[in-house]
């Protein structure tokens, strides 16, 4: 009967190599691969024999569009191994540079990657010469998140400094000035994205993901707070391992997690948003609503409206750390080695990135583990593949070719992330 | 009426890295459109769909070869270009997997791996130029984006870029920072590694790393015997050189002097 492979090699607009194959019989999607082949870097192998105090800047590396992430679960993950609490001044501070990086990411998504699959370009420089307001406003708000970064961290790509107990330098508060300034300007600038993007037309695809996401008392989450699920699932990062396992898979660079007892599960903004929608600042909650949007989304083509009201949020949360800022009594707590293990999961612009440290009584990294969101996503982005691209079987295979690459850049992959943990796990 | 002239052509190659360099070029937000207007943008695949084929004025060219097939393409990216100019510490010295070539042979891939036969992989992380001819190295993990914008516009105007290639102490000084080795003792990579950075570290109260690489000529012995002077132990020594210039020859060379 008729069967037919469809492959996409070199998918773009995406951070890092990976291909998609579709394979089709009888005019039904029977199999569907998200396949990564960017090259693997050993990171967990690298950090082994590093001190403790490396960590952070060694695992930035991993990704230069989410740097600040790894430097945050690293130094959470350092200080549960060394039973530091770092005092609420500089977990403040620690947000503020997350909000930066939160929204430098999401505004280069929305603008240069995804936006021209709504508006039928091929990339967002073409769509300079007909959109030109909106991919300026996006290219602006993606400075504004640049400027918080450089202003805290040094510089916008691998900042310099983020340490285990706090930070090498604390701003004054006449530099956080200025940043309060072009804020309230990104603040406005986003309201409007949350506008533009509501406004696009989505193809009608829902489907019930299992959500992963951290979950506050009282924030949005960055830094802080339990991991939670839509079914049921709420437990500290220390017992992650246990419920989530990662396996290696034929046609992948990167191994694949799933939930034990529930399966595949999606991490990243639809599950943040729809786990935390009630701790969003009223302001984006509002925009949000507006846009069309409920306090779910399942449909994974709003992930860029998604984006758009998490940037929003950021830009009020940063404004207002901001003008309550007050310089921290001391930039770093005092750090002493011992031998202990340690865990922590923060969200990164694209999901739950999750580390863990195995350190020696003198500091030394005996084992290191990450699980990065791309990873965690990879069987998601899969069963969307099997799911949806059936729709556009009958139509032209150019559609079809356009409608895959956009599910696949609908949870903004980050291949160069999740290539780089192929982990030993022994096949008994 | 005479045709509007044919744009530059550019292409942004990405091999073995973490896609931070790449970004710098899109993080040129003000200058990006501006650059659009004299530049196509004819291969970029983080940045574009539809790649145009043919030759390359430029290619910018981000990580480093460490699977066979990589050794392959890049040799093919350079016969299709004009020029290439390789973009930060993986391009220019393997980067920070390069540490694998520290190892021994094996090690890494049978940590890492559980079936290492559905993935080939080098031995090895080298630098561009261990494989083809490079027209200019830029350095830094990652590359300083005005120093992106100053090589892209020397190509375009057929000068060599003016990149300085003393020492990031040069750079410190103007800036008037408070030296980090002599007033609080740190560790500080600045005397031999290349200035370009801003100085950024030693301005955020914290010694050099090292991420531009080596200084042209660095007097590495010197500084090891300072940093040694200060308590710096042999092992700490060696890690300081084995980050992400690791494989950059003056750096390997001295990190082989020093260690357990």
């Amino acid at each position: 009967m008729a069967s037919r492979t469809l492959r996409i090699d070199g998918l773009t607009r995406v951070e890092g190599e990976g291909s998609v194959k579709l394979q089709v019989r009888d005019g039904e999607v029977r199999s569907a691969q998200l396949r990564i082949f960017e090259p693997p870097r050993f990171f967990e192998a690298l950090l082994r024999g590093r001190d403790y105090t490396e960590a952070p800047d060694i695992t930035a590396r991993i990704c230069g569009i989410c740097p600040v992430a790894y430097q945050m679960s690293a130094v959470h993950a350092l200080e549960d191994a060394l039973a530091i609490e770092v005092p609420q001044a500089i977990r403040d501070l620690r947000r503020l540079l997350y909000c930066g990086e939160w929204i430098k990411s999401h505004a280069l998504h929305i603008t240069l990657l995804h936006a021209p699959d709504f508006l039928g370009y091929d990339s967002g420089i073409a769509m300079a010469r007909e959109h030109g307001a909106a991919v300026r406003r996006g290219l602006a708000l993606k400075q504004a998140g640049n400027a918080i970064i450089a202003a805290l961290g040094g510089r916008e790509v691998h900042p310099v400094t983020v340490r285990v107990g706090g930070f090498h330098r604390v701003p004054h508060p006449r530099e956080l000035a200025p940043l309060a300034e072009r804020l309230r300007w990104a603040r406005e600038a986003a309201l409007e994205t949350v506008r533009w993007t509501g406004a696009f037309e989505f193809p009608d695809c829902e489907r019930p993901y299992t959500f992963l996401a951290l979950r506050h008392p009282q924030n949005y989450p960055f830094n802080a707070g339990r991991i939670v699920s839509n079914q049921g699932l709420d437990i500290p990062a220390q017992v992650f391992e246990e419920r989530i396992r990662e396996h290696p898979v034929r046609h992948s660079n990167a191994l694949q997690a799933e939930l034990l007892g529930t399966g595949a599960y999606l991490t990243g903004p639809l599950a943040r948003y729809s786990l935390n929608f009630e701790r969003l600042a009223p302001i984006a909650r509002e925009a949000a609503l507006a846009a069309g949007l409920g306090s779910r989304c399942t449909n994974p083509f709003r992930s860029i409206v998604v984006r758009a009201v998490e940037v929003l949020h950021a830009c009020e949360e940063a404004l207002s750390l901001i003008g309550r800022y007050e310089v921290p009594a001391q930039a770093a707590c005092e750090c002493e080695p011992r031998a202990a293990t340690g865990m922590a999961a923060t969200e990164a612009p694209r999901g739950l990135l999750y580390h863990r440290y195995d350190l020696a009584a003198d500091g030394t990294i005996r084992l290191a583990r990450i699980v990065p969101p791309t990873a965690q996503n990879q069987a998601a982005m899969e069963e969307d593949l099997r799911r949806f691209s059936g729709e556009w079987l009958s139509g032209p295979t150019e559609m079809l070719r356009r409608r895959c690459e956009q599910l696949v850049r609908n949870h903004d992959p980050c291949i160069s992330c999740a290539t780089h943990f192929l982990r030993l796990e022994i096949d008994a | 009426m005479y045709p509007a002239p044919r744009k530059t052509r550019l292409a942004v190659w990405k091999f073995a890295s973490c896609d931070g360099c790449q970004l710098s070029l899109l993080d040129c937000e003000d200058a990006l459109l501006e650059l659009a207007e004299v530049l196509e943008f004819a291969y970029f695949p983080e940045a574009l769909s539809r790649p145009v084929r043919g030759r390359y004025a430029l290619s910018l060219v981000e990580g480093s070869i460490s699977t066979p097939k990589d050794a392959e393409r890049i040799r093919a990216v350079r016969r299709r270009s004009d020029h290439l100019v390789t973009l930060g510490a993986c391009a220019t010295a393997g980067g920070i997997q390069a540490l694998r070539n520290f190892a021994a042979a094996g090690e890494f891939v049978a940590a890492v791996y559980a079936h290492p036969q559905y993935i080939a992989t080098l031995e090895h992380s080298s630098a561009i130029s261990a494989h083809v001819p490079v027209d200019f190295e830029l350095r830094g993990c990652p590359v300083n984006k005005l120093q992106l914008l100053e090589v892209i516009s020397a190509f375009l105007r057929g000068r060599r870029p003016a990149i300085p290639a003393y020492s990031l102490c040069i750079e410190c000084k103007s800036r008037a920072h408070t030296c980090v080795l002599v007033a609080t003792r740190q560790a500080c990579l600045g005397p031999v590694t290349q200035a370009g950075c801003g100085a950024i570290c030693p301005g955020c109260h914290r010694g050099c790393y090292g991420c531009f690489g080596p200084q042209e000529t660095p007097n590495t012995t010197a500084l090891s015997d300072a940093l040694a002077a200060l308590g710096v132990s042999r092992a700490a020594l060696q890690r300081l050189y084995r980050t992400f210039n690791a494989d950059a020859p003056a750096f390997r060379r001295e990190s082989e002097r020093h260690g357990e």
